[in-house]
């Protein structure tokens, strides 16, 4: 069956991934989801209920270390990198009034 | 005979000689680059004045016979979602167009303890999403052998700067195929190996549960010798694996008397170019008639292998370009509303569309209500993948088919339609789903004198049957097919 994604799950989703667009895009997006989920719901072909979910290659287990400090400091080459920078500091726009 | 013509190997044995200083071989790969570079543009970023630097330092090495090993002096490209600290990385995105790391990848840390010279970071699909180096932010990237046709990708710079003679050996790396595929293409050799094996430390994430870095060579000794090298447990990967045998230059023996191998049927059928069938065909032939036993045999799900890929990669990514925001490092946009108008301004104006395209897929996938259809599907089956691989090596060595469908298509062909770029990957991706290791070498050339690439994949931990297969062919065909 092909999928149709509403306006309000279109919204949804820009929120999650934290994207604006424009009219133009959002509809050529649309398109693009809905070929692509049309396309992946050929895995219902498969009876996957007695498979449990592969999350990784191999079996995962917690990596525990030492909490120590090896890196020197990088303070003014990372901050180097910020688009806005004040007093050692990254600066955003301003979040509680 | 031009230095530029030897492999990374025979290189290493004439610096190490003193036949030849390392200031000459960068003087040399970069008077190549100035020549090829204008018409291929493989590189992203290039730095003369440091390699030339880091030549002086190799040299000395070499003198003092502290520096031994088979790289040392040997000039290298890295793909740029490598990190290399003080060297701009930019994942051949704007959004990180002015990013210059403040440490080294792991895998790179280790060739430049080996004595490999950095020259420069090369062109790719922008975070690695996509299969022929055009959805860069920076350009596209010709293919060395014809330039009418693309790289392949993402690690199409890689694999265009080793055709091209533009540098010796390239690090990629290999999420669904990125590796292998524009290996293929070029005519290059190329690696992905077994998931874990070398550390992701530095390596911006596309999809972590399948991405690895891994070589580009000119030939199955270069890949082998720069796979032992970067082949390493790393404390500072938490999926890096403790591995004993990484001794993978001893696999490099002509001889595959009683070798299983076994070609999917599902990998000959419905979407092969016939001269690609052809010549894989031909190369099994030849392992056969070297004492390996060859057969066909049903691998199953193949069909099933690419849905559940970008299911799973597209909702990793989602996950992983969440933390470009424009806050720490990277593009900001420059009017903006308050801090969630300036993330979504600034990842809007800074992603480009193929990366939007899988970012949004990847959170829809992953948002409450579709969750269990879609992203859990994908696990599920992607279980379901792992043992039929599972199955398969049990009676075979090792798994030999085509690395793509088709030879390198021409520029612009396959970008309008993402769908069928997608379904390029389909003999590559099965094994970063199970994490297998494989391997890309030419095995001959179409009609238009477009490279072929074979495949070869083993099961994990066995990346030595696969070198000594691809190694075999190699010496009884590969000078032929080249």
């Amino acid at each position: 069956m092909a999928n149709t994604i509403s306006d309000e799950t279109m919204d949804y989703v820009g929120i999650l991934a934290k994207l604006e667009l424009n009219d133009r895009e959002r509809e050529q997006a649309r398109r693009d989801m809905e070929r692509m989920l049309d396309y992946i719901d050929k895995l219902n072909e498969l009876d996957t209920t007695q498979v449990e979910p592969m999350m990784h290659v191999f079996p995962v287990k917690n990596v525990f270390r030492e909490d120590v400090v090896t890196n020197s400091d990088e303070h003014e080459n990372m901050l180097a990198n910020a688009p806005r920078v004040r007093e050692h500091a990254f600066v955003v726009p301003r979040t509680v009034e | 005979m031009d230095i530029l013509d030897l492999t990374a190997v025979e290189l290493g044995k004439k610096l190490q000689a003193g036949e030849v200083k390392v200031r000459e071989v960068v003087e040399a790969v970069f008077a190549q680059i100035e020549q090829s570079e204008a018409q291929i543009f493989a590189y992203v970023t290039l730095d003369k004045e440091y390699a030339l630097r880091e030549a002086e330092r190799v040299q000395a090495g070499i003198d003092r016979g502290e520096l031994t090993g088979p790289l040392a002096g040997v000039p290298v490209a890295i793909k740029d979602n490598i990190c290399t600290a003080g060297m701009r990385t930019t994942c051949s995105s704007r959004i990180l167009e002015n990013f210059v790391p403040t440490y080294t990848a792991e895998a790179v840390k280790r060739l430049q303890d080996a004595g490999a010279v950095i020259i420069g970071k090369t062109n790719m699909d922008e975070f690695a999403m996509g299969s022929t180096t055009e959805t860069s932010a920076f350009g596209v990237t010709r293919n060395p052998v014809n330039p009418e046709h693309v790289p392949g990708g993402s690690s199409g710079g890689s694999c265009a700067a080793v055709a091209a003679r533009e540098c010796y050996f390239a690090l990629g790396s290999d999420t669904g195929g990125s590796i292998r595929q524009p290996s293929s293409f070029c005519g290059v050799t190329g690696i992905k190996p077994t998931y874990g094996t070398v550390s992701r430390y530095g390596l911006i994430a596309y999809g972590s549960s399948l991405d690895q870095i891994g070589p580009v060579g000119k030939d199955v000794t270069d890949c082998a010798v720069i796979l032992e090298a970067i082949a390493a447990h790393d404390e500072k990967d938490s999926t890096s694996l403790i591995r004993e045998e990484t001794d993978f230059t001893s696999a490099l023996k002509a001889d595959v008397k009683g070798m299983r191998i076994g070609i999917p049927k599902d990998y000959l059928g419905e979407g092969l170019d016939e001269e690609v069938k052809q010549a894989v065909l031909a190369a099994a032939a030849v392992l056969e008639e070297a004492g390996a036993i060859v057969e066909e045999f049903d691998l199953s799900l193949t069909e099933y292998a690419i849905p559940a890929y970008y299911t799973i990669a597209s909702a990793e990514a989602s996950s992983n370009l969440a933390r470009f925001d424009g806050v720490k490092y990277g593009y900001r946009a420059k009017d903006y509303e308050g801090l969630h108008q300036m993330y979504k301004k600034s990842r809007s104006q800074g992603f480009g569309s193929e990366v939007k395209r899988r970012i949004l897929l990847g959170s829809f996938v992953l948002s409450s209500g579709y969750y269990d259809a879609y992203y859990l599907k994908a696990l599920r089956t992607r279980a379901l993948i792992q043992q039929a691989f599972d199955r398969a090596f049990a009676k075979y060595d090792v798994i030999l088919g085509p690395t793509a469908p088709t030879t390198a298509p021409r520029i612009g062909e396959t970008l309008r339609d993402p769908l069928k770029m997608y379904l390029g990957d389909i003999y590559t991706i099965s094994a970063n789903l199970a994490g297998l290791p494989g391997i890309s070498l030419p095995c001959g050339k179409d009609h238009r004198g477009l490279p072929i690439g074979l495949q070869l994949m083993a099961g994990c931990f066995e990346e030595k049957k696969m070198i000594r297969v691809a190694y075999t062919y190699e010496q009884l065909a590969g000078k032929t097919v080249r």
